[in-house]
């Protein structure tokens, strides 16, 4: 087990890093050359200020008229997002990886919040799958993809939170949690955790045309 | 015809029941061309044309929009025919995009005929491409290009609703909607004309009058059966004075099913003809009549197929015409119109061209006492006539109807007798909502009003 943990903490973190990031700017350019070739009509109208305007409105909780209509689950993917990419950026035991690997002396989360931050992002992933079990409009569009990406987010920070408190096996756990870490890392350009990648940009765009062509909101 | 008796008359009746789950097979409805063209078509062929247009013709917007759904379902209440089916998710836009251009994705297109007729009641008939769900996507995704993309796909297998199709073949044959030809187009005016001469007696209908100020363009419809509008735009303008000209050549009707129908072809015959007529003419700008299609056709679709990105004329719409000539004193009010009215925003001048303000401020001008309905502006719910819906027939009318309830409600709630509505395809939709629901209601366009109320100096 601590081979495995070794190797995983080790070439496997590197590997999951090079995978992330060349696979994402990877896909990006990629899709970005398809749509300079075929989307032209589209990309004409790109504005930064009414990207930003549409990007920023939505980042309000309860801004829109989607947000508004549907409270729980607003609540509950701000929630979600916020515990999520700071938790994995900042707790503390991060933090001494920051260190080790990049030499980067970073502000950590205090020990109390980044357990809330990990139990939150569970507890999010488990309304999320509610919704996805007992809503008739969200179980009628749910594909399989849908429930591996939710395992992949909700796996890393249940384990965390295991290991940090020594519930369970705890070496199992650690092994666990460096590994489905390493694995939400390579999920991002590969399975549709890559909305991470896209939606700024679908959102970017369709605040453009709502912006400098419709002259509408688009909240 | 009164509401269906069974169903009940409101949505909020509906909330207690029970969600239901359908297919298009439990709804299937016959259309003639639809079940001719499928006919005709094997999967390999379907799998051909899907991959022809989905390698070839879009690209990164559709295969984005795909991984930056997350299938999160809050769409589903932007729709209204999600609502009025009491949230059936097979009518939820993500259910809809599921249903057809998600599946054919997944499947490289292997899909078997009948389940393309199904694809193409939902998409020709089940989405009115009004944008609404716009406002409820986090990520941003356009549900209504979306199933742009599968009527593209469906036009491109022929398999496109019989009178839709009829429509666009007129397009394509006479350069307007209705195969009016171009004497009955000429002698329309004239007779409108003629009949305005009785009560201005200076007034006229300028044909091809080059250098004018503005080329007014309307839809087929107008000549064909609703002569009364060209007759009104003519008072208006005589009135304001606006030097203004039709044209004598095709290119008049600035209207466009082909858009709807997936035609991109004809699409862009019908918007290069209608440019090039007012390049032709030297007018400073096109002022386009109270249409909402007709002005997403030639202000933000036409245009983009041409490979413009700007327009060679500039174009608006009659309602920012209307405002123009009311800010500036050219039209005077006499009296404003003594009843009370309510306002609904067509999708394609509101959300589409963020005329939801000057819409409000024309209103305001020219009626006495005007009730917004809930909601309304950018969120307003559709007319379920819009995207080519209506035009696809009377087989798929109680698709509209059923699709509508709310709007029903809507309209009810507010407690008037008038909506205005300045774009025809909202007039055909809530004139039939209007009646099959019994809400006792009629509809005007702005110019209808503005006719009726404005100082007419030189009128005998």
């Amino acid at each position: 087990m601590r081979d495995v943990y070794a190797f995983l903490t080790g070439p496997g973190a590197w590997v999951a890093w090079a995978v992330f990031l060349v696979g994402s700017i990877g896909r990006l350019f990629f899709l970005c050359r398809l749509a300079k070739a075929r989307d032209a009509s589209s990309l004409a109208y790109m504005s930064a200020g009414y990207s930003l305007r549409s990007i920023l409105h939505w980042l309000i909780p309860f801004g829109t008229l989607g947000w508004k209509e549907n409270p729980a689950m607003t609540a509950a993917t701000f929630v979600f997002h916020v515990c999520l990419v700071l938790g994995a950026l900042f707790v503390s035991a991060h933090a001494v990886l920051w260190s080790s690997a990049f030499g980067l002396d970073i502000w950590s989360l205090p020990e109390a919040v980044g357990d809330a931050f990990s139990l939150a992002v569970v507890a999010c992933c488990l309304f999320f799958a509610a919704r996805r079990l007992f809503l008739v409009e969200v179980r009628y569009v749910t594909t399989p993809m849908d429930w591996l990406i939710l395992a992949i987010a909700a796996v890393p920070f249940a384990t965390g939170f295991l290991a940090r408190h020594h519930l369970g096996p705890y070496e199992l756990m650690a092994v666990l949690h460096v590994l489905s870490g390493e694995i939400l890392l390579i999920a991002i350009p590969f399975t549709r955790v890559s909305h991470a990648l896209f939606a700024p940009l679908t959102r970017a765009y369709i605040g453009s045309e709502f912006g400098a062509v419709r002259h509408a909101k688009d909240w | 015809m009164p509401a269906n008796e069974e169903a009940p008359s409101t949505v909020q009746d509906g909330r207690e029941r029970k969600q239901q789950v359908t297919t298009v097979a439990d709804r299937r409805i016959e259309d003639a061309n639809l079940r001719r063209a499928v006919a005709k078509l094997d999967t390999d062929k379907i799998a051909n044309v899907v991959m022809a247009v989905l390698e070839g013709e879009v690209g990164a917007k559709l295969k984005m929009y795909n991984q930056a759904c997350v299938r999160c379902g809050l769409c589903s209440k932007a729709c209204h025919y999600y609502v009025s089916h009491d949230g059936d998710p097979s009518y939820s836009p993500v259910g809809k995009a599921t249903q057809t251009i998600w599946k054919l994705m997944r499947q490289k297109g292997r899909v078997r005929p009948d389940e393309l007729y199904d694809m193409a009641q939902i998409a020709y008939t089940e989405c009115n491409l009004c944008r609404r769900c716009v406002h409820y996507c986090p990520t941003g995704i356009d549900t209504g290009y979306i199933i742009s993309v599968m009527r593209r796909i469906l036009f491109k297998l022929g398999v496109t609703p019989l009178y839709i199709t009829d429509t666009a073949n007129s397009h394509s044959g006479t350069f307007n909607q209705m195969w009016v030809k171009e004497d009955e187009w000429i002698d329309s005016l004239q007779w409108q004309e003629d009949e305005a001469r009785d009560e201005f007696p200076n007034l006229r209908i300028p044909l091809e009058k080059e250098g004018a100020d503005i080329l007014y363009s309307v839809i087929a419809p107008e000549p064909k059966f609703r002569t009364q509008l060209i007759y009104q735009a003519a008072a208006i303008f005589h009135v304001a004075g606006v030097d203004w000209t039709m044209c004598a050549t095709p290119g008049w009707d600035n209207s466009d099913m082909a858009m709807f129908l997936g035609d991109s072809e004809t699409m862009g015959r019908l918007k290069r003809m209608h440019f090039e007529t007012a390049q032709r003419l030297r007018v400073k700008r096109i002022v386009m009549g109270e249409c909402g299609h007709a002005f997403r056709s030639v202000y933000d679709t036409g245009n983009r197929w041409l490979g413009w990105r700007d327009h060679p004329v500039p174009v608006i719409h009659s309602v920012e015409f209307f405002w123009d000539l009311l800010e500036s004193g050219k039209i005077k009010i006499d009296h404003k119109l003594d009843e009370t009215v309510t306002i609904h925003d067509p999708c394609n001048i509101v959300r589409g061209r963020g005329l939801t303000e000057k819409l409000r401020e024309v209103t305001r001008a020219i009626c006495r006492d005007v009730v917004e309905m809930e909601p309304h502006g950018e969120h307003n719910y559709c007319c379920a006539a819009g995207g080519g819906v209506i035009n696809c027939g009377p087989p798929f009318k109680s698709v509209r109807m059923a699709g509508n309830r709310i709007k029903a409600d809507q309209l009810r709630a507010t407690g008037v007798k008038t909506v205005i509505a300045p774009c025809h395809n909202c007039h055909g939709g809530l004139e039939d909502i209007i009646n099959h629901y019994g809400l006792g209601m009629h509809l005007k366009f702005l110019g209808d009003i503005i006719y009726e109320c404005m100082e007419k100096p030189d009128a005998v």
